[in-house]
């Protein structure tokens, strides 16, 4: 225990002489929480619209009137052709283009029933698809109204009716900033856990120094308890920094017990820390095991659920998913910060968080050779 | 009292033959030289003494113990100096020392002390805290040796100890060299530099993976009708077919 | 020339040598394509959802039927009041239909009933997108129920999706995808590749040689150079075959606009190596100064117009930004040079800005 100890005291002495890793530790977090969740707003608002009103009747209008009202959309134009309307979406200067046909108006009194055109820029899905909700929600607000005007009440109340009481939990507010921040969270603590400690032996490596150590009576065990103990600390510390910046600058006070939170990042940290050592063995150079590790995150945590949903995915990218280290402790955090999750709760994702710990440095031990 | 048994040792990668069974002893307190060309085998044979490199087959005892059953038991006896000499850039020559003192199982004040002695041997006693990366080569190189040396081990094994330094520091290494064999230490040490052969009690030149010489340098002078080790080397390394590493 | 070209092929043998850095320089771009195009999608389906049902009657069973056929609800299982806290929290459903008692009999007598749709709005879009879903599943039985009588005065709509009638995330992912691998395979490796060389000391060796330093710098671009072309015909060809994502536009024009992006990542990377004085300093220089803003702010993560104006002012430095909206417009929109003009010229200027400043920067390093 005391080679440990010496070991350790050296390891902690190395990387805060390292400049470059204090910056990583108290930059990156800093940086990321404060930009990234303001970048990420993935909310559907400010849709430039452009109306070709064929047919400038007081209902035209006022349902233009509607539409501009309701605050979702920007109108950009009130365009007198289609084509007009068009060249602003090839340009990106509007999302969307409604189309009144001539005589809106008077076919909907005489033939009970007319026609709009909506033309949507469909590059961005989730944007065509909410614009177009939203749009198409504010029309038939629209059309109610009409028939109010025109019809008496009891002939109208005679249609049952269902009435859909939305409820959003959780999140009432709809921020997309809380959303993020859970998720920009695992990606800090990911980064450290994989990645600098995939460097930082790998570094050894290039220099020598692990020749050196391998020639001592030091264990394997002592010198990989040595290398990962560190960046464990290091991964609680981030996460710590994480969390107090993201209480001061948005408010995200976590529902649920700080102590599930970070136990379960204590036993993530495990796994996370095993991939990087396992990377570690399989790279030669710095820049090897930089790539290497940065390839691997990167496939994690965008299969993890951290911008697009896990649901939504193919079957076989599901199956993936449940040997993602990431996209447990994704949904983890999300879990215990937004909806205050209990350890109870999350106890099947602890188990095999711990699982992967468990498989990932036993491979990693077992491929580092003190001798070859 | 033989402190390091060789007997056929081989390493093949495939079917390149680095070191071709080769034999040979050394006794307590012998400054060893292993000497040889670029690419003879010399660091191959003695990675695999020092417990870095697993011998394809052949036996050996270093310090009493297998090569293959006790190799960490091996490394609790052997120091090592290697050719990047491998102190801490990033540490100072302190915490340098504490580090591997803590390593061989040295006690605090054990420590303690071997450092003051140390810094005082080296002339660095107000060097302690300065980062081993701002030292000119030739004190990191005497440091590095005394680092090595400071568990006592019954062995020191040094790769190319002096490279690249001037002839005075050279010297002075030699120096600490024979004071510690004389307290017993047994030093096995690889070389180029032919004049530091003939400080050597014997020694070895490996040509193409096998011994082909061993010996007091005299004997060999005599053997080989030279009247300089670089005469032998030169004689030997003629009939090598191959080159550099 | 024939010195440069002597150069140019020793950091091709470097490069090549490298098999492990080699597979990945290829392989990752082509790995990303397949989960952006296959595995990341905006689109809302197969939606874990639970049931709370009250009525058990002909109305919610009927809802519920058609809510199965969906292919955006996957129900996960019906559950009481007490469950439904704890399934929020589990993270095993998004959302929850609460249908109240005796829904059929309300709906004949009264003509008014009201179900109730619990969201989980952790993700405020797909709770958005999924309260749109059921809605429009439960209004359709609504109408079903009256025997398609229509509404009088009913205004219908008819939605036309441009550009990608399919909806598909790839459209907006492969553009991006081509930025962020030129700006690791550009920037980064070559940024690298050069400090090493200072690393390792043999820059020195190079500088006394009779080569140009420049054009030592230029050779150490090349090989680079021609990895990127290679990664973009292969994210190109995959994108077309594999992923149905379209070559609307010139062909030449893409091409040459993604030669310009390259050239001004290039002097980006010669830039980055410049001022780093080692192999960690220019990653994290690569990775923080340049992958990360590309990521953030060209567009194709994250929507720039609903970012704060401070952000989109910083949005407009970032190269990928223009590369993004020109590869979209040329490629997707089908559109041509007229359309790309401007983004065009900033990007020209971009480059010319970016290789004076790291020649310069080059050149006073040097003495």
């Amino acid at each position: 225990m005391r080679i440990l100890r010496i070991l350790l005291e050296k390891e902690f002495r190395q990387i805060f002489r390292d400049p470059a890793i204090l910056r990583i530790i108290f930059m990156m977090p800093t940086v990321q929480l404060l930009v990234m969740p303001l970048a990420a707003d993935y909310e559907v608002k400010n849709v430039k619209i452009c109306v070709v009103d064929y047919d400038h009747s007081p209902y035209s209008r006022k349902l233009i009137n509607k539409i501009t009202a309701s605050g979702y959309f920007t109108l950009v134009d009130y365009s007198d052709s289609y084509e007009e309307a068009l060249s602003y979406v090839e340009h990106d200067e509007a999302d969307l283009v409604l189309q009144v046909p001539h005589a809106f108006e008077k076919d909907l009194v005489r033939d009970n029933e007319t026609t709009l055109f909506m033309s949507l820029n469909a590059i961005n899905g989730v944007k065509a698809n909410l614009g177009g909700a939203y749009l198409q929600s504010i029309i038939t607000d629209f059309n109610n109204d009409a028939r109010l005007d025109w019809l008496q009440a009891p002939r109208f109340n005679s249609t049952p009716v269902i009435s859909i009481v939305p409820a959003n939990w959780f999140n009432p507010l709809m921020n997309y900033q809380i959303f993020m921040v859970p998720g920009i969270l695992v990606i800090l603590v990911t980064l450290v856990g994989a990645f600098l400690s995939a460097l930082n032996i790998v570094k050894e490596k290039e220099i020598g120094t692990i020749e050196q150590i391998n020639v001592t009576p030091i264990r394997k065990y002592q010198f990989i308890l040595g290398k990962l103990i560190p960046f464990w600390i290091l991964g609680l510390i981030i996460l710590t920094i994480g969390l107090l910046i993201s209480r001061i600058v948005y408010g995200v006070v976590p529902i649920g017990s700080l102590g599930t939170l970070y136990f379960f990042a204590a036993v993530y940290l495990l796994a996370v820390l095993g991939l990087g050592l396992l990377v570690s063995t399989l790279a030669n150079t710095q820049q090897q095991a930089m790539l290497l590790s940065f390839f691997m995150m990167m496939i994690f945590i965008m299969l993890g659920g951290l911008y697009t949903s896990i649901d939504s995915m193919p079957d076989w990218v599901k199956t993936f998913t449940l040997i993602n280290p990431v996209a447990y402790f994704i949904e983890v955090t999300r879990m215990v910060i937004l909806k205050g999750s209990s350890l109870e709760d999350i106890r099947s994702h602890l188990i095999i968080v711990f699982g992967f710990g468990v498989v990932l440095n036993s491979l990693a031990i077992w491929n580092y050779k003190k001798r070859n | 009292m033989n402190v390091i048994e060789v007997n056929k040792l081989s390493k093949h990668f495939g079917k390149f033959k680095a070191v071709d069974e080769i034999s040979f002893a050394v006794s307590r307190g012998e400054i060893f030289g292993f000497l040889g060309a670029n690419g003879a085998g010399k660091t191959t044979a003695m990675r695999m003494l020092c417990g870095l490199s697993l011998p394809t087959f052949g036996q050996a005892q270093v310090a009493g113990f297998d090569l293959y059953k006790n190799a960490e038991e091996i490394k609790r006896n052997i120091g090592y100096m290697s050719q990047k000499f491998s102190l801490y850039d990033d540490l100072n020559i302190r915490e340098n020392i504490r580090f591997y003192g803590g390593i061989y199982g040295l006690t605090d004040s054990e420590i303690k002390a071997k450092t003051g002695t140390m810094l005082k041997n080296l002339k660095l006693e107000k060097e302690g805290n300065k980062l081993v990366k701002s030292l000119p080569l030739g004190w990191k190189q005497k440091l590095s040796f005394s680092v090595a040396m400071l568990h006592d081990p019954q062995i020191v094994f040094l790769d190319e100890p002096t490279g690249g330094v001037d002839p005075i520091t050279r010297r002075e290494f030699w120096t600490m060299i024979y004071e510690a064999s004389d307290k017993g230490t047994t030093v096995f040490v690889t070389t180029h530099y032919m004049d530091e052969a003939e400080y050597c009690h014997r020694v070895s030149i490996m040509v193409d993976g096998k011994i082909d010489a061993l010996g007091t340098p005299l004997e060999l002078k005599n053997k080989f009708s030279s009247s300089t080790m670089g005469d032998v080397f030169i004689k030997l390394a003629r009939k090598a077919k191959r080159g550099d590493d | 020339m024939k010195q440069f070209l002597f150069f140019v092929r020793k950091e091709f043998l470097h490069l090549w040598r490298d098999k492990r850095t080699l597979f990945i320089l290829f392989g990752m771009p082509i790995i990303q394509i397949f989960i952006f195009g296959f595995a990341l999608t905006n689109e809302v389906k197969d939606s874990r959802i639970a049931i709370l049902d009250e009525a058990k009657d002909e109305a919610s069973e009927a809802i519920i039927h058609q809510l199965a056929a969906s292919q955006y609800f996957d129900i996960e299982k019906t559950i009481s009041e007490q469950q439904l806290v704890r399934a929020f929290r589990e993270g095993k459903i998004k959302l929850a239909v609460v249908f109240p008692q005796k829904l059929k009999e309300q709906l004949q007598h009264t003509n008014a009933a009201s179900v109730q749709l619990i969201a989980d709005a952790t993700d405020p879009n797909v709770a958005n997108t999924l309260v749109n879903y059921a809605s429009a599943i439960i209004l359709d039985y609504q109408k079903q129920s009256k025997g398609f009588e229509p509404i009088p005065y009913t205004i219908k709509t008819e939605m036309r999706m441009l550009y990608n009638p399919q909806m598909k995330g790839s459209y907006n992912f492969v553009p991006g995808v081509m930025a962020m691998v030129l700006m690791l395979v550009c920037a980064m490796m070559t940024s690298i590749s050069i400090v090493r060389e200072k690393e390792m000391g043999t820059m020195e060796i190079i500088l006394v040689s009779p080569m140009v330093p420049l054009l030592v710098m230029v050779a150490k671009m090349v090989p680079y150079f021609i990895l990127s072309s290679v990664n973009i015909a292969s994210i190109l060809l995959l994108s077309v075959f594999v992923l149905d994502v379209p070559i609307n536009g010139s062909l030449t024009l893409l091409v040459a606009e993604c030669l310009l992006f390259t050239l001004t990542v290039l002097a980006l990377g010669l830039l980055i190596s410049s001022v780093s004085g080692s192999q960690q300093v220019a990653m994290l220089i690569s990775l923080m100064g340049l992958f990360l803003p590309t990521v953030m702010f060209s567009g194709f993560m994250f929507p720039v117009e609903n970012m704060p104006t401070a952000l989109q002012v910083i949005s407009n430095i970032v190269p990928a930004k223009w590369f993004y909206y020109i590869v979209k417009n040329v490629m997707i929109k089908g559109l041509g040079f007229q359309s790309i003009w401007k983004e065009t010229l900033i990007l020209v200027s971009m480059m010319i800005f970016l290789m004076a400043v790291s020649i310069k920067n080059f050149k006073t390093r040097l003495e």
